[in-house]
């Protein structure tokens, strides 16, 4: 990882209630960073939607958020990770309106539209890790 | 020295002054609970736990999670359970298994054999104390789990706003269970009041993500299917954004930003026309 990463802290996503502090921890880092409104919910929920898939797809796993600073910006870097299946097909995991489950097929897809640096990593049997940033306006 | 050696060390220093240590325990752990649990209940809890403990020895188990100590451990999650229940802090919780410690310790002779085993007894009753604060911890989330449900039954008031328009207002987070109850709770409303008109307010809901979108519509469709029309009011500037980015879309759903504009549409649509008279004046 480049740039600065100050103290990041790792939560374990296992039931419901993971992904409802996920949201609240990702609400304080948005706010420390002096996120708009605007940015402030859409980081929110594109964490609501990778935890989700944590917890439905990877079986569990953890989120790592942090604030990072890279070439006078600043931001927060969220990093989902799961010990899980993993993504078979990459490019039809991202089209909208694909879903494995009863979803709306949206989360994956969705979520890279409201963050600015999403990144995908994913080996089928072993697990997914997606990072994804956002940067102050 | 073997560990059998050790435990029989253990069981003789335990045995012999086996009442004496026992009734420091209680005595110690029941100072440490400042007389929230009666000294005989904590005499009668720690005195089968102390039975256990020894049985447990003598069949020479040193290891604290190990099959000989599957009694302790059933007291002991009895212990922790009832103390997380009755409100006790971690602490005093594990205390009642460290205590153990300091009060062995005044009955070592000094011996080599009597420290080694002292040792092995305090690692053994560190495990035992883990063990505590895990059911502990089980135990709260349980509880908060439970408090978690009551909670659903209670944040999800439905209103009459007006005759033949109810208003659901929700506030904060909407996952699948809160959908249920909520969904019931209006539909039972739209029959209860002869409604026609239901206005879903999400000004408290702090974000929608697709699994809220996904909830809403299928309470709106239920609503329909009853012969009702369901507008979703509340969308502020932030939502509107995210739903956009996110990509999902609400169909031919009506909705508005504020419950004002909801309850304005909802009247037009059962044929009320509001108009506004001259003001009253000087009403002293």
């Amino acid at each position: 990882m480049n740039g600065a990463s100050s103290a990041s802290q790792t939560l374990e996503i296992t039931a419901n209630a993971g992904v409802v502090q996920a949201r609240q921890r990702v609400r304080a880092l948005a706010q420390q960073c002096r996120f708009s409104l605007v940015e402030q919910t859409k980081l929110i929920t594109a964490a609501s939607e990778l935890a989700r898939n944590t917890l439905i797809h990877g079986g569990g796993g953890t989120m790592t958020g942090g604030l990072v600073e890279e070439r006078g910006r600043r931001g927060v870097r969220l990093v989902f990770d799961d010990r899980g299946p993993g993504i078979p097909d990459v490019d039809l995991a991202l089209t909208d309106g694909w879903t494995s489950g009863a979803g709306m097929g949206l989360g994956l897809s969705g979520s890279k539209r409201l963050v600015d640096e999403f990144l995908l990593e994913t080996v089928p049997g072993q697990g997914t890790t997606v990072t994804v940033t956002k940067w102050a306006r | 020295m073997a560990a059998e050696s050790v435990s029989d060390r253990l069981v003789g220093l335990l045995t012999v002054r086996g009442e004496d240590l026992g009734a420091e325990w209680s005595d110690k752990v029941a100072g440490s609970l400042g007389g929230r649990v009666s000294r005989a209940e904590v005499q009668r809890e720690l005195k089968e736990i102390y039975t256990a403990l020894v049985a447990a020895l003598a069949e020479g188990g040193m290891d604290g999670r190990g099959e000989a100590f599957g009694e302790v451990r059933a007291l002991l999650t009895e212990l922790s359970r009832n103390r997380a229940h009755q409100g006790f802090t971690p602490t005093e919780t594990a205390v009642s298994v460290f205590a153990l410690k300091e009060v062995l310790e005044p009955a070592l002779s000094g011996d080599d054999s009597d420290l080694q085993a002292y040792l092995k007894f305090s690692t053994l009753l560190d495990t035992l104390g883990l063990f505590t604060m895990e059911v502990y911890t089980r135990t709260r989330e349980e509880l908060i789990s439970a408090q978690a449900e009551q909670l659903l039954e209670l944040s999800t008031p439905v209103v009459k706003l007006w005759d033949g328009v109810i208003g659901v207002p929700l506030v904060g987070t909407l996952d699948s269970a809160r959908t249920m109850v909520v969904m019931e709770k209006m539909l039972q409303a739209l029959i209860d009041t002869g409604s026609e008109q239901a206005i879903i307010d999400i000004t408290g809901v702090p974000a929608v993500d697709t699994e809220v979108a996904q909830h809403l519509l299928k309470t709106v469709v239920a609503a329909r299917l009853m012969g009702a029309e369901c507008t979703i009011s509340g969308i502020r500037p932030q939502i509107a954004q995210t739903i956009v980015a996110l990509g999902i879309n609400f169909g031919d759903i009506v909705t508005k930003a504020t419950l004002a504009d909801a309850l304005r549409h909802a009247l037009r649509r059962s044929g009320l026309t509001l108009s506004r008279t001259a003001p009253q004046a000087g009403a002293r």
